[in-house]
């Protein structure tokens, strides 16, 4: 499709222009607009009332299969999302951040990524991981508190969730330079990394530098940036006055916007970027344009900051919904079929809640486990001294 | 929190109520920015929502979004920019949403908060407060729960403190913000919800000076922040075996404020150091090391360390065992008794 050099050409009229000192009143007008509601440029292949549209530059063929194959990740993914979320109102997890609303966003990069594809994910990215064969039982760990994470990167190649907002931006950045180095990139076998990072990261220093980075090294590189519309309480008028995605452009590489909640938009934006990046065109970066649909995290009270309409308004344009009725108009899905997914949604849920309720707590050791690579005596000794005073009380002797 | 001297302090009936710690600092920031017009609160998530912990609660809508700041998600831009501000003449009240979140701000509170002030030869001050909820045991998610005061003790040009407890946070935030050097101020995030009676009229005890709050003669317990609610009970716990603790609120962690300490210790001969923070080139060991030096005759037993491990902060179901308890801070007792 197109070449990045598009992207780095003078823009047409009418474009907000990432390099101005100073964006005119109607810019700025323009891209908050953008901001709120998603903008002229946003690619769209399902509309929010489950017709298929096409775009001229993104498109896809999908198969009913293939469809419904989506279908069934996004029911999945947030059955096991409101699990996770009563497990925490009922005291087995400590904190769960919900992807309500976000199901499509993270199903379309997650299909789009190859096996010898990397991914580096935030902390809500449980759509990601699915897509990667990391199930509900090995995201539970964190949230209950028994690790900082459950799985295997580079089995999955999905590196461990990460808190501290952006940092896995330049992490994903070195990695997709070393994919380079390894000589990895150059034709349509390439491999690409894909990280995900929110609105609210895009302040952070370390994106900037991970533009950067990537951009001068032409690192297989795709920014998944999920535009949920809040960082926390902020919305995106504290991070930002243009559009996330036009940023790209200053940094030289593309930046595309899509329906974050149309779930064939955002595979055929990702396959596309990743593309690019495997054939040595990358960085890009994608903008999903989507919507946290429940509160930040279980400790979060959005009705602090938000409006319920603003809810309301987004439940017309629900990732699942538009795909349920374009399966069923087209006739691709029956209502059996529609039945069996959400069986067995029930089903993978109540395994998940069996699995969570009955997981060990970790043995005191592990505390010490795993600090270093090498040997570390002085730490080994702070161990066995703690080991034999809790061993103390084991015998009753204190 | 059993803050016993400042409740006999109480001199009307009528001016004390009951605060939490969140209320004792909400009140704080309030005073402050009502007294003066340059006091500024700035972080994320502080307006609308009041802080995850409520503390600013209020605050934007009764002082407006330009003083009570909700600022893009990038700790290095809070306190780079709270840096300028400051220059303009304004005196910010910086909040880090969780300990494990200051590192994205390190450089510019190392490199420029901490030096600006000798690198202009005392020309340009620097009123800023760091606000940092530390600490552990509430069941947190990695980087939630962590101590990272050492790092800010061992720079030179920054002051560090902890409160303990409803009213000194109340009292030491304000005296925090009125003094012209950079604080960094830490609140014991697991404290937050515990409840003391406040006087406001009552005289404030001073910023940098530790306090006694235990007289005792078996041993010295040195402590800070969250562990002092935790050596209190200790305390409470070993006087029904006989054994009776003098505890001393640290309060003040840079400068250090030991005087009452080696007072303490040359009548008790035995001192614990506890913290929740690593023990490995940390305040406790700084400590250790004075003591030893100013009360080395005096001393009947090595000065002993209770702290979290020298690992990373493990996940919630680990941290009771990392976490220092009142039967360790009494098996220290019972070691340096033994000894
Ligand atoms: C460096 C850092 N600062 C602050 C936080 C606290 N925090 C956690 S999530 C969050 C908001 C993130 O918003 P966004 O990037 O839009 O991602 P979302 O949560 O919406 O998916 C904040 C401020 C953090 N985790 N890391
Ligand atoms: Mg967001």
């Amino acid at each position: 499709m197109s070449s990045p050099e598009r992207w780095t050409q003078p823009q047409p009229d009418g474009t907000v222009a990432a390099t101005a000192a100073k964006p005119s009143a109607e810019q700025v007008i323009a891209g908050l607009r953008a901001t709120s509601e998603g903008g002229s440029e946003l690619v769209q292949l399902l509309t929010p009332e489950g017709e298929r549209v096409s775009h001229p530059e993104f498109d896809i063929d999908l198969t009913a299969e293939e469809l419904r194959g989506l279908y069934r990740d996004m029911v999945l993914i947030r059955r096991i999302d409101r699990e996770g979320k009563a497990l925490q109102r009922q005291g087995q997890l400590g904190l769960w951040a919900p992807l309500l609303g976000q199901e499509a966003a993270q199903i379309g990069a997650g299909r789009a990524l190859r096996p010898t594809d990397m991914a580096f994910p935030g902390y809500r990215e449980h759509g990601v991981a699915w897509c990667r064969g990391i199930g509900p039982k090995e995201i539970l760990g964190m949230w209950r508190g028994i690790d900082h994470g459950s799985w295997d990167p580079m089995k999955y190649r999905f590196h461990p969730y990460t808190i501290v907002i952006c940092n896995q931006c330049l992490n994903a950045a070195g990695y997709a330079m070393g994919q380079r180095f390894d000589g990895k990139v150059g034709d349509s076998d390439g491999e690409a990394t894909m990280c995900f990072f929110g609105d609210g990261a895009t302040s952070q220093g370390d994106m900037h530098e991970a533009f950067v980075w990537a951009s001068v090294y032409d690192a297989p590189l795709v920014f998944f940036c999920q535009n949920n519309q809040w960082a926390i309480s902020e919305p995106t008028e504290r991070q930002s006055r243009l559009p996330f995605y036009q940023r790209a452009r200053g940094y030289g590489f593309p930046g595309i916007r899509v329906d974050g909640n149309d779930v064939i938009a955002t595979l055929a934006v990702s396959r596309w970027a990743l593309d690019e990046c495997r054939t040595g065109n990358g960085p890009v970066l994608i903008e999903a344009f989507t919507y946290r649909m429940d509160a930040h995290t279980t400790s979060d009270d959005a009705s602090r900051y938000r409006l319920s309409t603003e809810l309301e308004e987004w439940k017309l344009k629900d990732p699942i919904e538009r795909v349920r009725v374009h399966l069923a108009r087209t006739g691709m899905a029956d209502s059996d079929f529609f039945e069996s997914i959400q069986a067995e949604a029930d089903v993978m849920a109540a395994d998940m809640r069996d699995y969570c309720m009955n997981l060990p707590d970790p043995p005191a050791e592990r505390i010490f486990s795993n600090v270093y690579a090498e040997p570390n005596p002085v730490l080994d000794a702070q161990r066995d001294e703690y080991l034999s005073y809790v061993s103390g009380f084991a015998g009753g002797d204190h | 929190m059993a803050t016993p001297t400042i409740d006999r302090q109480s001199s009307t009936e009528s001016t004390t109520q009951t605060i939490s710690l969140v209320k004792g600092l909400n009140l704080a920031l309030r005073t402050c920015m009502e007294r003066d017009p340059k006091v500024l609160v700035m972080g994320e998530d502080v307006g609308k929502l009041g802080g995850v912990f409520r503390v600013t609660d209020g605050l934007q809508k009764d002082f407006g979004e330009q003083r009570v700041l909700d600022t893009p998600l990038a700790e290095a831009g809070i306190i780079g920019t709270a840096i300028g501000l400051a220059v303009r003449g304004y005196r910010p009240v910086c909040e880090i949403q969780f300990d494990g979140f200051i590192f994205p701000g390190f450089d510019q509170i190392v490199s420029q908060l901490a030096k600006l002030h000798y690198r202009t030869q005392g020309r340009v001050k620097l009123p800023i407060v760091v606000r940092v909820p530390f600490g552990g045991g509430i069941g947190a998610v990695e980087h939630h729960s962590e101590s990272p005061e050492s790092y800010f003790a061992h720079t030179a040009g920054l002051r560090v403190v902890a409160c303990s407890n409803p009213v000194d946070g109340y009292w030491m935030l304000q005296q925090a913000i009125e003094c012209d050097d950079p604080v960094l101020f830490f609140e014991p995030k697991r404290r937050y919800h515990e409840k003391a009676q406040l006087d406001p009229t009552a005289k404030p005890y001073p910023l940098f000076k530790s306090r006694v709050l235990r007289n005792g003669t078996t041993a010295t317990v040195a402590t800070y922040g969250p562990m002092v609610r935790t050596c209190m009970d200790a305390a409470i716990a070993g006087a029904e075996d006989g054994v009776d603790l003098e505890l001393i609120d640290l309060r003040t962690l840079s400068p250090l404020d030991l005087g009452p300490v080696y007072e303490s210790v040359r009548r008790t001969g035995r001192l614990i150091v506890v913290s929740e923070a690593p023990s490995e080139s940390s305040i406790a060991s700084e400590i250790a090391a004075r003591v030893q030096q100013e009360c080395f005759y005096s001393l009947e037993a090595p000065v002993l360390r209770v702290t979290g491990f020298d690992t990373p902060y493990p996940p919630a179901k680990l941290e009771e065992g990392y976490l220092p308890d009142l039967d360790r801070v009494l098996d220290a007792v019972d070691r340096s008794l033994a000894w």
